[in-house]
């Protein structure tokens, strides 16, 4: 990708295809408006399903079969809520869910960034050839059996070993920060080595403090993968209770409920639960919104580093 | 689908940030010249100053060779009469062909059939309509001049990335359901008078290829929009002056210096994608499909995870992922050579 070029943020440009005060010309007043009113209006559909759902899971159960609910509660209830925080699995998944995106995260930023800073060095001996067996691995894939199979066969089925162990390199994240470690100026891993620093020091205590906005991003890219993984859950151990994930117990309930053509008779049952009365389609947008938040919390923190790290890993080193 | 968990960031996510070329083309002639980087020559002394970089890199490759190449003896599968029961796969009967016979004529061939066109076509689909509304929300954005604005459009649109495919077919799977589910989509065209009764979006299979691909769009159209986003602010601001001068406007500049500018980022992106054309989409065929419309909604992946993870018939399944690799590596080659044939930006 030749053409692109690290662009530093957040600086004022002038703006494309001219300077930035320009006269109001018929023609660019009217695509202005157009083109704002089509974009307000693409947000608008991008949010809309998630307040609809806020909307459902913060209404009244019973309430809510009747449809046509907006983006605001008709009859205000937290009972759904209350229902989903009784569900002692929901409790548990939620809190392995927690577990398992911290070690994930932790085990994979430390891994993938040794092996790039390994890779990242101009000297290495087997780089290019090390190189192409993990790009290799984003697209030769032995298929799910024979994953699972050796899952099995490691005697890792049913343990929390089968979330982390598996995974703890990623080929696009190593290639994200193998460029990004490229780009430190050789000058400063070299006054570090003439004041003897070896190579494991260099990466940890030089390189690595460079790296913090890149390992901002594929730090996220991880926690969403790992916070948004199902299959893991449904292959390796959806023997032990214990060992469910947030995302797969919302799977369970959504495919006992998602049957498209009973959808309407479905919606009709009361559930009960801890005496409370609601219904499925409340308690699914109940449990869509615990799953949701999460993410949507971390979001605006991090957001501003991804796009730069993304610009990074697309530079050609 | 069966990729590692956290590479599903990349899978889900369809387009992903382009990677740079293995190797560049000057690189590349030297090497075919056997003009080694002299730098890089293995000699023993080399190896011995190099064992804290061997130390870093050595244990993390044969890791990645136990988890990614290694499962490749669960091949054998193909070739056998698996029965879980008989223990491992050294005590299995070996068949021959018999099982790929088996998945590519007969009843089974009929529905492998369907299930690989129903892959194709949702991923085909999903791919052109994904790669032209990001092509054509970053040349809108690109026209917007007030920047906060900007800014909060990017963020809102970055955001369904970021959920995953369980909450958004649950989104997906409330928006086309009956008014009384909470069906807006429906609620609309009914009080639009587009429609009188609410349409079955779920039980009607012609319907579902388009509902993969909007719901696809839905998630990453923001998100595919940062590369080309990128690709267009590195592109020479006097190319655009010198335009004006010639008198383009607004459209011509687009056609004539943006869309040739982004071209190598579009290319590079749609070569990384091809491989993954057999992969895409096994969630929401997997949670929105249901008997009504399975003949349009079953995937690869969805076929091997219930006709071999469920049922138990690992053979037939293992057939089908082999296929699927196989094909895999073929595309992103045959793309990658298609494009250094027109001689634009190649991946490796």
């Amino acid at each position: 990708m030749s053409s692109i070029s690290v662009t530093k943020p957040r600086v004022r440009r002038a703006s494309r295809g001219g300077s930035p005060r320009r006269a109001w010309t018929t023609e660019r007043v009217i695509f202005t408006t157009l083109n704002t009113t089509f974009l307000v209006l693409l947000a608008v559909l991008m949010v809309y399903p998630l307040l609809n759902t806020l909307a459902i899971s913060l209404n009244d159960g019973m309430d809510a079969v009747r449809g046509g609910i907006g983006i605001w509660p008709r009859v205000f209830s937290l009972k759904n809520y209350e229902v989903v925080l009784n569900m002692d699995t929901i409790y548990q998944a939620f809190f392995m869910s927690v577990m398992k995106t911290v070690v994930v995260v932790a085990t994979n930023l430390f891994f993938t960034s040794m092996l790039a800073y390994a890779l990242s060095r101009n000297e290495f001996i087997f780089r290019r050839p090390i190189t192409l067996i993990f790009v290799l691995t984003m697209y030769f894939d032995a298929g799910l059996i024979p994953n699972y199979l050796l899952i099995k066969d490691l005697g890792m089925l049913n343990s929390f070993h089968a979330y982390w162990v598996p995974t703890i390199i990623s080929a696009f994240n190593l290639i994200i920060l193998r460029t990004y470690m490229k780009s430190i100026p050789d000058e400063v891993t070299e006054s570090a080595r003439i004041d003897g620093a070896g190579e494991f020091r260099t990466w940890w205590q030089i390189v690595m403090p460079l790296c913090k906005p890149t390992l901002a991003v594929v730090g996220l890219f991880v926690a969403v993968g790992s916070w948004n993984a199902w299959l893991d859950t449904l292959l390796y151990n959806s023997g032990e209770q214990w060992l469910s994930t947030l995302q797969y117990e919302l799977q369970k309930l959504l495919s006992s409920s998602m049957n498209a053509g009973a959808n309407t008779a479905g919606n009709a049952a009361a559930v009960g639960a801890g005496g409370q009365l609601t219904t499925p389609i409340a308690l699914r947008s109940a449990i869509t919104m615990v799953a949701a938040v999460p993410i949507l919390l971390v979001y605006p923190f991090l957001q501003k580093h991804f796009v730069s790290g993304l610009m990074i890993g697309s530079v050609k080193g | 689908m069966t990729q590692a968990p956290v590479s599903n960031v990349v899978t889900a996510a369809g387009l992903e940030p382009a990677l740079e070329p293995v190797s560049s083309g000057a690189s590349r002639k030297a090497r075919k010249k056997g003009l080694k980087d002299p730098k890089r020559k293995i000699t023993w002394d080399r190896v011995r100053a190099q064992r804290a970089l061997l130390a870093m890199a050595v244990p993390l490759l044969l890791y990645q060779i136990l988890f990614k190449y290694v499962p490749v003896y669960g091949w054998a599968i193909a070739f056998q009469d698996y029965k879980p029961g008989r223990g491992n796969i050294l005590n299995q009967e070996w068949v021959g062909f018999e099982n790929f016979v088996d998945l590519f004529t007969g009843v089974n061939g009929e529905r492998f059939r369907r299930v690989v066109v129903n892959t194709l076509g949702q991923s085909v689909l999903t791919l052109v309509v994904g790669t032209v509304g990001a092509i054509v929300l970053a040349l809108l954005l690109n026209e917007v001049k007030n920047l906060p604005f900007k800014r909060v459009l990017q963020n809102i649109t970055y955001m369904p990335h970021f959920l995953s495919w369980v909450i958004v077919a649950s989104l997906a799977s409330v928006a086309l359901s009956l008014p009384s589910s909470g069906g807006f989509i429906n609620q609309a065209l009914m009080s639009l008078n587009i429609v009188q009764d609410p349409v079955l979006f779920l039980t009607e299979p012609n319907y579902f290829w388009g509902i993969v691909a909007g719901t696809n769009l839905w998630k990453e159209l923001g998100w595919n929009t940062i590369l080309y986003l990128a690709a267009i602010t590195a592109i020479d601001p006097t190319q655009y002056e010198a335009a004006e001068v010639d008198g383009a406007g607004r459209y011509r500049k687009m056609f004539s210096i943006t869309l040739p500018g982004i071209m190598p980022t579009i290319v590079v992106l749609l070569i990384i994608n091809s491989g993954w054309i057999l992969s895409t989409n096994f969630e929401l065929p997997y949670f929105l499909g249901n008997g009504l419309i399975s003949e349009r909604a079953e995937t690869i992946d969805v076929f091997v995870l219930r006709y071999g993870y469920e049922l138990g018939n690992y053979s037939l399944a293992v057939v089908a992922g082999i296929f699927k690799t196989v094909v895999a590596i073929i595309l992103v080659g045959s793309a990658n050579q298609a494009a250094k044939r027109l001689n634009q930006e190649t991946l490796v």
